[in-house]
């Protein structure tokens, strides 16, 4: 047992923290720190530069782009870009679409989409939630019907993150009625500029585009689209749900998050002196911090055991760390709403000139949007409540 | 990073585990041995000497092991299990760290031969009526007295202090009651004229004792290292004794929970197992959340307990106090919770896991402590 990082993993957390802090651009960095809302090309430029370094897609296959790390260099490659505040490689894309079809696709598939992927050349979204399938997504109604050569689609989906960026959207829909929920569904990958298909926009509660509904009426999608075999498409959405939790704990984020905080208590004025002298709040931010500690040794516990398991097979202590990295996510927003204290209440429009500025503070109107937002991350991704049943069914034997 | 066993550290485990779990089958065997004289079983010790764990953590120099952390960690983890009441925490790790850490070459050889073999045990005098977890905060006195040292004072609730042959007892030899400077580690064998010890039962079925010192007289060769610069090795066998006491919450914790799931699925009401309720089932979830991230903190101790630098180990085996006192609670409260009635009882094991587990919690430092320690060290992230 030797829990400390070893030279050879040493050096390559410094060769990516010198990389992320060099070669992404300090704005984008910026406005991530900030939690203010990233444009479709600043992702698109963030993730080109991390592919031309061979690091957009480091745990596909090889032959895909994939490097050979460890799951220790994985870990220690997103927690870097975490805390660096580098836009992790968009989610949809890399850590759910490419996976699933280096998996289960066809050659022809993985040839047509993968590297296109890989680049951001293709913005994906994802289509598994609809307006009566949420945490019960197998109930979900969106109709796939053969016809000839094609797939004809009708149906809803929502809650689609950045479907409006978005070129593809792999979809979960029902082509077996009959069968049991689970069994009649398949998964199939749609051109957003097909006919019939619609995007609305949903704006969350802080006022942001960041999520869709999509409609599909009578869509047209060739049957070389559907990925694996028809009505298999269930077992590849777990695949892709236990690919999501892994990197949901987002502990590098929270440490971008509270470094953050630390810097800014020690400037808001307190008293007789700052907000860095209350020990109330110190103690607030240290509850915050212990946890986090904790849950890092925990992330790198289930890193070490995926380097030997079963790998496709999802570690159910993958969900232990959803449901406390999102807990902690959120703390860290709200520890940053309690800074900001009164100025929280601001919400100025941006670039009018730095006289409206509330109190001087260039960060305190993003604050309580950011917290706002982050009530999401408990809820998406499966639930905490459906991760707690996910433990209890799957680890404890309940 | 490597969470894996050596070959070595998983026989020993087996062994101590083994030995453990023999030695306690039931709680009926544990209440027997807490009844005897000294609150544990002569026998007990003995195979734990025979095992040699209580070697373990002395260099092969000195007749040990060569054992680190991670092997103490393992024995703990194993004496939690089975509440084991042998004064492994009070004699091997406190007042075997001290010695490790602070003795020289001429007390090495004068006393760990008999620690090792099981013959000598000590106990670590610490704590007075006002100092609550400050180890800073000594009123007893060390007045130099030709070559030696006279010491008077109080210590207080000294774990197993009536079954050690010599005590490690704080005192201070200059400057003020919590001046930092001034405080030295003084050897003290029971039988010193002077010394006075009332033993009691503890709450988790332990021992421990109100020690005092009225003109103990001790020679020049009772001190541990710097008779005015002790404060540092204090605190280093205080990280010690907390890296241990973490792995000894895991070890108490996972029996506990493993009992309450058990439960969970054999207790029926209204015609099912309880534990088909999804209240009770999200309790039990996070009951084995706490547990796990306390055992990733009792590794972390492992690894920062040895670490060079004395501000950032003292911030991170304090985090890890916090974290794990944290879990004690939810999970010994949960777990009762859980059991309904039955983990009320005296009778019942699982009760008794629960009394250790918040015991714990007020052993070498509560959670309000420790905190305070990590907000002074300005916390655990760099800003």
């Amino acid at each position: 047992m030797d829990l400390r990082f070893t030279p050879e993993e040493v050096a390559f957390r410094d060769a990516v923290r010198s990389f992320c802090r060099s070669e992404i651009p300090a704005e984008i960095r910026r406005k991530v720190s900030e939690g203010r809302g990233l444009t479709k090309d600043d992702i698109v430029a963030s993730q080109r530069i991390l592919n031309a370094k061979g690091w957009a897609v480091p745990h596909w296959p090889r032959e895909w782009g994939g490097q050979d790390w460890t799951p220790i260099q994985r870990y220690i490659y997103t927690e870097e870009l975490l805390q660096a505040a580098v836009p992790l490689p968009q989610q949809f894309n890399c850590y759910m679409f490419g996976p699933v079809l280096a998996t289960f696709g066809s050659d022809a598939q993985k040839e047509r989409f993968l590297r296109r992927a890989a680049n951001l050349d293709d913005w994906w979204c994802q289509g598994f939630s609809e307006p009566g399938a949420g945490s019960d997504l197998a109930s979900l109604k969106t109709r796939a019907v053969r016809d000839g050569d094609h797939y004809v689609v009708d149906g809803q989906k929502t809650w689609t993150t950045l479907g409006q960026h978005a070129d593809w959207i792999f979809c979960l829909v029902r082509t077996d009625p009959e069968a049991k929920k689970q069994r009649g569904i398949s998964f199939l990958l749609i051109d957003m500029t097909s006919p019939g298909v619609t995007v609305r926009p949903i704006l969350t509660l802080e006022g942001r585009h960041e999520v869709n509904e999509v409609f599909f009426d009578s869509v047209r999608v060739p049957v070389e689209n559907l990925v694996g075999e028809e009505n298999r498409g269930w077992d590849y959405a777990k695949f892709l749900l236990a690919n999501e939790r892994t990197g949901i704990a987002r502990i590098g984020l929270t440490k971008e998050r509270i470094a953050r905080i630390k810097r800014l208590a020690k400037e808001m004025p307190a008293g007789d002196g700052t907000m860095w002298d209350d020990p109330a709040f110190r103690t607030r931010i240290a509850e915050v911090e212990i946890e986090l500690k904790a849950l890092e040794i925990t992330q790198m516990r289930v890193a070490a055991r995926q380097g030997r398991a079963d790998s496709t097979q999802p570690d159910p202590a993958s969900s232990l760390l959803k449901i406390r990295g999102s807990q902690l996510q959120q703390a860290a927003t709200e520890l940053l709403v309690e800074l900001a204290g009164p100025f929280a209440l601001a919400a100025p429009e941006r670039g009018a000139g730095a006289n409206d500025l509330p109190g001087g503070f260039d960060w305190v109107d993003a604050a309580a949007p950011s917290y706002f937002n982050n009530r999401k991350v408990s809820i998406y991704g499966g639930s905490n409540e459906i991760q707690h049943n996910v433990i209890a069914k799957g680890v404890l034997g309940l | 990073m490597d969470f894996d066993v050596s070959e070595e550290q998983g026989l020993l485990r087996d062994s101590v585990e083994r030995t453990l779990a023999d030695a306690y089958p039931s709680l009926e065997t544990r209440q027997a041995r807490i009844a005897a004289p000294l609150g544990f079983s002569e026998e007990g010790w003995a195979s734990l000497a025979e095992l040699g764990v209580l070697g373990l953590p002395f260099a092969e120099a000195d007749g040990g092991f060569g054992g680190g952390p991670v092997e103490t960690m393992i024995v703990m983890e194993a004496i939690g299990r089975t509440l084991a009441v042998e004064p492994y925490l009070a004699s091997a790790v406190l007042g075997g760290t001290a010695l490790r850490l602070g003795a020289d070459a001429d007390q090495r050889a004068r006393l760990l031969p008999g620690v090792i073999d099981g013959s000598l045990r000590l106990a670590l005098a610490q704590t007075e009526r006002q100092s609550r977890y400050d180890l800073n905060d000594v009123a007893t006195t060390a007045r130099r007295a030709g070559d030696g040292y006279v010491l008077d004072g109080q210590k207080c609730v000294v774990l197993n202090a009536d079954s050690a042959g010599l005590l490690v007892v704080s005192a201070r030899s200059a400057g003020e009651r919590r001046d930092p400077h001034g405080i030295g580690l003084f050897l003290v064998p029971a039988d010193a004229a002077g010394l006075s010890v009332q033993p009691y039962p503890t709450q988790d079925g332990g021992r421990a004792a109100e020690v005092s010192l009225s003109g103990v007289e001790v020679g020049a060769d009772a001190v541990l290292g710097d008779a005015q610069d002790g404060l540092p090795l204090l605190a280093r066998v205080v990280e010690h004794g907390i890296a241990a006491l973490a792995a000894e919450a895991v070890g108490s914790m996972e029996a506990l929970h493993a009992l309450t799931v058990e439960y969970l699925k054999t207790r029926k009401q209204f015609g099912v197992p309880v534990g088909s309720f999804q209240a009770l089932q999200h309790r039990a979830v996070d009951m084995m959340i706490a547990l796990e991230q306390a055992r990733s903190m009792a590794l972390y101790a492992a690894m920062m307990v040895e670490a060079p630098d004395a501000a950032e180990r003292a911030a991170a085996i304090s985090s890890v106090k916090v974290q794990v006192n944290k879990a004690c609670r939810l999970v010994g409260q949960e777990a009762v919770q859980l059991h309904g009635g039955i983990g009320m009882t005296l009778e019942y094991v699982g009760a008794h896991h629960f009394k250790r587990l918040a015991m714990i919690e007020y052993q070498l430092g509560d959670t309000p402590h420790h905190l305070r320690r990590v907000v002074d060290a300005g916390g655990l992230i760099a800003a």
